[in-house]
């Protein structure tokens, strides 16, 4: 479980957050979604790290990470795997290599023990036989599952996702939905996932929080949000109006 | 202002390399791999530029000494020799390498931090400047004195080729002034020069390239920062060693 107390982060005199207090819960897909510059990728960072908070607390399953010395970060960091926007593969490494690299690094495991687990995990994520291709000889998609692989590779208890499906067509961005969705179930991880669309929302969003100019504007279920009376959040799932016609038609809201 | 700012992030960011390794084995293979890339990909470069200049000092102080009764001839090897270890073979293999080296860490790095690859090592819990800098500072330091002293070999080959060839001295002459007056210290004293510019050009490359944010724009820029910079640091750090060492 994640704790989110009153996160507060400015950069010089913007401020980006405003004070947003949440908990995401174990075994569930917590989603982030919200407007471009709403705050999300800034909140994903303050939440695993990257950028520390001007106020405000994050806890992980108790530990708080804001006062956390170096060390103890680190060894929270073991237990967090993480899948970038851009997937940030190392370009000079092959897919199995990618995946290896936080074993080789931070394990104690055999070569053979780091062998089998990385061939289990590229087996989990579908890409078995494009262990030797460099990540420019593969498509976006395969990418996101490299990037799922080496995050999964550790057997982390969080995992975080930000916007996993940008620059995906629909159909494969469903199948990375799914992937995330299983893992989490499977490893009962606590995992965050950034995002702005919709089809994500639906389908995989267990807890969703919408964020809006750097403030908690709207959290609840996937099943709540169809019905939701907050105007902002509305504006923003049927931001066509071709989707506002259908709503409406359906639901008869006026 | 912003100057001193510079000036204490460069040094938390050195004091921050000064860590207990997370897998010694993966930094000794980065080490190694920084070391065959510094070294071995600069060697032609450095082998070419140094074979000229050896021999054009060779050429113009020939010239200039050339019918003067008070210094022979085969003072030109000694005058070679003691050129290139002394300031010729540090100095422009620095330069050089400020330039090649320089600009290669700071766009490496500045490529990683832009495409995130450095946030996903941080996020493994890896010490990224520890990882990132630390190896290809100690390849600096360890591979720019063996090409230097490469640079003094070649450096004085070509000044025996150019004036040789040029029927300034003949070989036997240049020998003689090339294993005449031998200060060992000088060969210490290029040794130290190079070890401190490698670690000059590395560790000013890989501060701009780290510490990049923005795009491909300021990629360019923190390239163009960390050889300028490399060089005015290798520029005065020259002078200061030369200073304190040879007075």
């Amino acid at each position: 479980m994640i704790e989110i107390i009153d996160v507060r982060k400015s950069f010089g005199q913007q401020e980006v957050l405003k004070g947003i207090s949440t908990v995401f819960e174990s075994g569930q897909c917590n989603l982030i979604i919200g407007r471009s510059g709403s705050g999300k990728t800034v909140f994903l960072k303050c939440i695993v790290g990257l950028y520390t908070p001007d106020s405000g607390s994050i806890s992980f399953d108790g530990r708080d990470v804001i006062g956390m010395d170096r060390k103890s970060k680190q060894d929270l960091r073991k237990e967090i795997g993480m899948l970038f926007q851009g997937n940030a593969l190392f370009d000079s490494m092959t897919v199995f290599e990618n995946v290896q690299f936080p074993l080789d690094m931070l394990s104690y495991m055999s070569l053979e023990e780091k062998r089998e687990r990385v061939a289990f995990c590229l087996k989990r994520v579908n890409l078995t036989g494009a262990e030797k291709k460099y990540p420019a000889e593969i498509s976006g998609g395969m990418m996101k599952r490299v990037g799922i692989a080496r995050a999964i590779v550790m057997n982390p208890k969080y995992l975080f996702c930000d916007e996993p499906n940008s620059g995906l067509d629909p159909k494969t961005a469903i199948l990375i939905d799914d992937l995330i969705k299983e893992i989490t179930v499977e490893y009962n991880m606590t995992t965050i996932v950034n995002t702005h669309d919709m089809n994500s929302v639906m389908g995989i969003g267990d807890k969703v929080v919408y964020l809006s100019n750097g403030l908690k504007s709207w959290e609840g279920s996937k099943n709540e949000i169809m019905n939701t009376e907050n105007e902002d959040l509305y504006d923003f799932i049927f931001a066509s109006d071709f989707l506002k016609g259908l709503q409406k038609a359906a639901t008869g809201r006026k | 202002m912003k100057l001193f700012s510079e000036i204490g992030r460069f040094v938390m960011m050195i004091l921050s390399l000064f860590t207990k390794p997370e897998r010694f084995s993966m930094y000794w293979k980065e080490t190694m791999r920084q070391m065959v890339n510094i070294g071995i990909g600069s060697l032609i470069i450095v082998g070419i530029v140094s074979t000229f200049v050896g021999g054009v000092t060779a050429v113009q102080f020939s010239n200039q000494i050339m019918g003067l009764e008070l210094i022979p001839m085969w003072w030109l090897g000694y005058i070679v020799r003691d050129s290139m270890i002394l300031e010729l073979a540090p100095t422009i293999t620095g330069l050089l390498l400020a330039g090649k080296i320089g600009s290669n860490i700071s766009s490496e790095l500045g490529s990683m931090r832009i495409s995130e690859q450095i946030d996903a090592l941080e996020i493994m819990g890896v010490n990224t400047p520890a990882y990132l800098i630390g190896p290809k500072v100690i390849a600096g330091i360890f591979v720019m004195p063996i090409l230097v002293t490469i640079a003094v070999a070649l450096g004085i080959f070509g000044g025996g080729m150019a004036g040789v060839v040029g029927h300034y001295y003949s070989a036997q002459e240049y020998m003689r002034g090339n294993q005449d007056m031998f200060v060992p210290r000088f060969a210490y004293i290029m040794l130290f020069k190079a070890a401190v510019f490698g670690f000059i050009i590395c560790s000013v490359s890989a501060f701009y390239g780290y510490n990049v944010k923005g795009g491909a724009l300021a990629i360019g820029e923190a390239s163009t920062k960390s050889v300028v910079n490399s060089c005015i640091l290798i520029i005065i750090a020259n002078f200061i060693i030369a200073s304190l060492l040879l007075s």
